[in-house]
This record gives C-alpha cells, sequence and structure tokens, in this order.
C-alpha cells in the first residue's frame, strides 16, 4: 500500500538527518513515539512532537528511556507503527525492553544516533561503537535487522524500510545513525506518498476464540491483533506456547527459540543490503557502513588513481551480517580492509566469514570524528604492495 | 569549479548557520549541484564561536568535513584569527571589515574582500540580517551560485514577515559584492 499522504512532506528539502529520519517514520506511518531527549539524536523528537499534532498522532516525552522503550511496545499492541529514539546511554538503558519486544514479537524501531563511548562520553561527537551492543545487548538469544544510512536522503528512504522490515518480521528493528550522518545537512527529495510503498501491520482475519498469537503458517511470522478489539489474549515476557500462554519447559523453549531466530536466519538472503562498487576483480575489498562508507570511498577514488584494484562493499543493512557474501569474495580476494568508529567490532564478523582464506585488515577509530581518507588510502596501498 | 570548500565563522547569534544554510540551500535545491554543510555541534552559546562548513560540488560528496577551506567568510575577529592559518593558498577571504582588521599574515595568493557588513544591516534597519549581507556579498565576488537560486534560499529560510528587509540586505551585499569585483550586475 502507499503511504498516508497527510505523513508525506512532499518536495526538496536542505535538512539535515534527524529531520530527515523523523520524516522517513512520518512518511513509513509512525504515529506513536516515546522518547527521552539525548544529544545527538533530540532533533528527531523534536521534529516528531510539533509535526505529530498536524498528522494526527502521539509524542510522549518519557521520564527516561527505560519508561520509552516500554511504552512504545505497549502502543504497538494497540495497534500503532512505534519508534523510540536515543543515543548510546539510552540504549543501554532500554536493554531489557529489546529482548521484550523480541519475545513478544512486537514491531518497532528503535532509533540510535551513536556517539562516543562508553558511558556519557563524547555526547557531541560521532561514533559507530553500539553495533554488537545492539546484537547482543540484552539476554538470551534473538535476532535483530539493523540498517545504516550514511545521508540525510538514506536518513528518510531507509526509515521506510525500517519500519516495513519491523512489519514484515516483527523484530526490533534497530536504525542505526551516528552524529555525523545526523547533524549533516544535505539535500533531502521527499516524493509524493503515492510513491512510497509502505507495509501494513500483518492483521489477523481470525474471529476472536479461533486466533491464538503465536501460530504461524511457513513464514514464521505470526498475525496480529490489536488491543481492545476483542480478542483475548496474552502477551508475555515468559517462554509461551501458540497460544501465548506460558510454558516454561524446554521443548516449548526449543520450539520458540528456533522460530524466533529462524524468521530472520531463513531469510538473511532476502535481508541482506550490500552495494557494491568495482568488487569483480578487485584485489582489495573495502568493508564499509554508516558515514565511514562516504570516507572510505573518498580513499578508494585516490587508490584506483594508483593503479590499485580496490572494490568497496558497503552493507546498508549490517544485521544480518552479509557473511555469504563475504566468504564468497575470501577466496579470491587478497585482503579485506574494515574501517569503523569503533575498536574493532563488525570486523570480528569478517574475520568469522573469511575463515583465514584472505587477511582481514582492521582500521579502528577511537570515535570523534571520522576517520582521515588518508589513513584508509595508506591502508589500502600497504595491503596491495 | 568541481568541488568548493567554504568555511563560514563568526559568533553564536551573527547567523552564522544561517548563513552556510543559504549557500548549501541555493546550490543543492535550486542550482542542482550537491551541497554538504556540517555545523559546529557542541556546548555553544549565544556570543561564542560558531562556524559551518559547507562543501559545494558537481558530484556527491563522500568526506563531508572542510580542513582547508577555498573560501572563507568571517564575521568576527575570532574566527578570522583562528581559520586564516587553514585558508587554502589562492583562495578567497571574505571578512566583516568593521569588526575585523585583516592584518594577519595570509596564504600565498589570497585576493581578500571586506564589507561593512554590520553596517549595512544597520542602515537597512537591523542589525540581525549582516548574515544575509555576506551570504548576498558572497554571490557577488564568487561565481558559485546564481543570484536568483540565493534569493529563493533566503526567501524560504528566513521567518514570515521579514522578507522584505531581508532582499534589501541581500540585494545590498550582492551590489557591493559585484562593484568590488567590477562586475556587472
Amino acid at each position: 500500500m502507499h503511504a498516508d499522504p497527510k505523513g508525506v512532506l512532499t518536495g526538496d528539502h536542505f535538512i539535515d538527518g534527524d529531520h530527515a529520519a523523523c520524516e522517513g517514520a512520518l512518511a513509513a506511518g509512525c504515529r506513536f513515539v516515546a522518547g527521552y531527549p539525548i544529544t545527538p539524536s533530540t532533533e528527531v523528537v523534536e521534529r516528531f512532537a510539533s509535526r505529530i499534532p498536524l498528522v494526527g498522532g502521539l509524542f510522549i516525552q518519557m521520564e527516561d528511556e527505560i519508561a520509552s522503550s516500554i511504552a512504545i511496545l505497549g502502543a504497538a499492541w494497540a495497534g500503532k507503527k512505534v519508534m523510540t529514539v536515543t543515543s548510546g546511554p539510552g540504549l543501554s538503558l532500554m536493554m531489557e525492553h529489546i529482548g521484550l519486544a523480541a519475545i513478544t514479537e512486537t514491531p518497532c524501531v528503535f532509533v540510535d544516533v551513536q556517539r562516543g563511548g562508553p558511558s556519557t562520553g563524547l555526547p557531541t561527537l560521532p561514533a559507530q561503537a553500539d553495533m554488537m551492543q545492539i546484537k547482543w545487548g540484552s539476554h538470551g538469544d534473538y535476532e535483530i535487522i539493523a540498517l545504516s544510512p550514511n545521508s540525510p536522503q538514506e536518513c528518510f528512504d531507509l526509515m521506510i524500510t525500517a519500519f516495513n522490515l519491523a512489519e514484515t518480521y516483527r523484530v526490533p528493528v534497530f536504525f542505526m545513525m551516528d552524529e555525523v550522518v545526523g547533524h549533516m545537512t544535505e539535500r533531502v527529495v521527499i516524493p509524493a506518498a503515492s510513491e512510497i510503498d509502505v507495509i501494513d501491520r500483518k492483521w489477523t482475519r481470525k474471529q476472536p476464540g479461533e486466533y491464538k498469537a503465536y501460530q504461524t503458517d511457513d513464514s514464521l511470522v505470526p498475525e496480529m491483533i490489536k488491543a481492545g478489539d476483542g480478542y483475548h489474549v496474552h502477551i508475555t515476557g515468559l517462554t509461551h506456547d501458540e497460544r501465548g500462554y506460558p510454558a516454561m519447559n524446554p521443548v516449548a523453549q526449543e520450539k520458540m527459540m528456533k522460530r524466533l531466530l529462524n524468521k530472520i536466519r531463513l531469510n538473511k538472503d532476502k535481508l541482506v543490503d550490500v552495494r557494491e562498487d568495482g568488487v569483480d576483480g578487485a584485489d582489495i575489498v573495502v568493508i564499509s557502513f554508516g558515514i565511514t562508507s562516504r570516507v572510505a570511498g573518498a580513499a578508494i577514488e585516490v587508490a584506483r588513481q594508483k593503479g590499485v584494484k580496490v572494490g568497496h562493499l558497503r552493507m546498508v543493512i549490517t544485521w544480518p551480517f552479509p557473511a555469504d557474501r563475504i566468504r564468497q569474495l575470501a577466496s579470491r580476494v587478497k585482503a579485506f580492509i574494515v574501517p569503523e568508529i569503533n575498536m574493532g567490532q563488525m570486523v570480528l564478523e569478517v574475520e568469522r566469514a573469511v575463515l583465514g582464506h584472505a587477511s582481514v585488515i582492521s582500521i579502528p577509530h577511537a570515535g570523534g570524528t571520522v576517520h582521515e581518507p588518508e589513513v584508509i588510502l595508506e591502508k589500502i596501498m600497504e595491503a596491495a604492495r | 569549479m568541481a568541488k568548493t570548500e567554504i568555511r563560514v565563522g563568526g559568533l553564536g547569534g551573527q547567523g552564522v548557520i544561517l548563513c552556510g544554510i543559504i549557500i548549501g540551500k541555493a546550490a543543492s535545491i535550486y542550482d542542482k549541484k550537491h551541497a554538504t554543510l556540517i555545523q559546529a555541534f557542541g556546548p555553544e552559546a549565544r556570543g561564542s564561536a560558531c562556524s559551518a562548513q559547507v562543501t559545494v560540488a558537481d558530484k556527491p560528496i563522500g568526506y563531508p568535513y572542510v580542513k582547508n577551506p577555498d573560501i572563507l567568510v568571517v564575521m568576527s575577529p575570532d574566527a578570522y584569527t583562528q581559520f586564516i592559518p587553514q585558508l587554502k593558498p589562492n583562495g578567497m577571504l571574505l571578512y566583516e571589515s568593521e569588526l575585523i582588521t585583516a592584518d594577519q599574515k595570509l596564504p600565498a595568493g589570497v585576493k581578500a574582500l571586506g564589507i561593512p557588513a554590520t553596517r549595512f544591516a544597520e542602515e537597512l534597519g537591523r542589525r540581525l540580517v549582516l548574515n544575509i549581507v555576506m551570504a548576498g556579498f558572497f554571490t557577488g565576488v564568487t561565481d558559485l551560485l546564481s543570484f536568483s537560486s540565493v534569493e529563493k534560499a533566503v526567501l524560504d529560510s528566513v521567518p514570515r514577515g521579514t522578507e522584505d528587509l531581508n532582499m534589501r540586505a541581500l540585494r545590498k551585499g550582492y551590489e557591493y559584492g559585484c562593484q568590488l569585483v567590477g562586475k556587472g550586475n
């Protein structure tokens, strides 16, 4: 279906990534946000708070991030498309409810405008250091989806994808911005509502009485109801059976866990989104995501002028990780170079995929700014020697 | 010019960021080029140092920061002193000539052009529009943006009810700039 025109600010805008992310959410149909403002993500909720009365929906500034992350889950079960917006310190507080969203299969979007950490760290300066936290931060096994935009335009475009994926798979979806992408201002083209595809919730057609909250077909994704429509459901963070009732035994646990993981793992080929540039025939491949992909692009351009066969593989979707594609390339590529604004996180996944078939060179950065393109260039030239 | 890097510096409250936004918006929305704006982001407040970095290019922009600008626009002595060493040789310095004494050693070949923007703004009725005078001056002395694009960018960036004042400020700066570089307008 198409986007609701009420939420779509069609036109050419010169706005930053935070504002564009908010517009993306509105265009995607998000009508409930609960948040606790935190730099460098504040502008997202500021804009949402001022826009939502005109569009029709609700913003609540909660007492903290713990409350924000549970309020959105409640609103999702009341039928809304929902999001919360934060940065590292807030994300740390939300971990419990990320697990709750995963086990209750509540469609929701968590926006993380990353800043330097740990703890209060660098409130006004960028990092990409929450990449493992979103994958593993809540206890237990679960799967999530994460997207890494690299421009204000993508903050708009990919936000719509984020909401669509949340509805399709009923998992928490993470929108992994960083301070630079959030505060960088560029042209953002917002198309007409009729050109924006949005995916509606997978509502049940079953009657109350025959509906079971976690009964599924081959898609492994159950149908949903809206609280208040007369369905008697039990939604719990305890291990549950297909009726949603607590079933605390190893058999129910295995059945539920397999499905929670497989709905993402068995669909990873559909989910993986890498943008490749000059990868075929390359001796060296730079693997990047988010703002670092733009900096890496600048370095790669210079390396090519110097005659190095270097390709670029940019992960637009960072989780699930594109392990199969990287493993495929590992058999013929000499080296992978992984710049990221953290001390070495996604490079661990690259190493796991490569299995020693090529060398993997990490270019860590402690945060506070982006890499110098020269640093990436130097590593490319070293690897080419 | 394939890629032009610009730094706009001054004091919080002078409209430094808006001046950068107008340049970026005119370039990317109305002149259909690519533009990236990064604004100094920190615990800055009114009256303290403030700056914007704008890159304008024909192709999509990768690295977003401006390290060595081709054009430096400064509205305060502190910004002038801080950023002048970064200006590229053969670059262009545009400065507020009654607030700044341009006595520093300039990088080789730099073309320095001053404008009494604050006085002009005051004569027009409000000191606040000095940033728009500067944007007009920028448009007049560089060949980066078309005047009509900057006009549109100003119109959709300023508060309603101030359009007339801002248009006069823009034209004042533009005409002064054109005259200074001997350009007909």
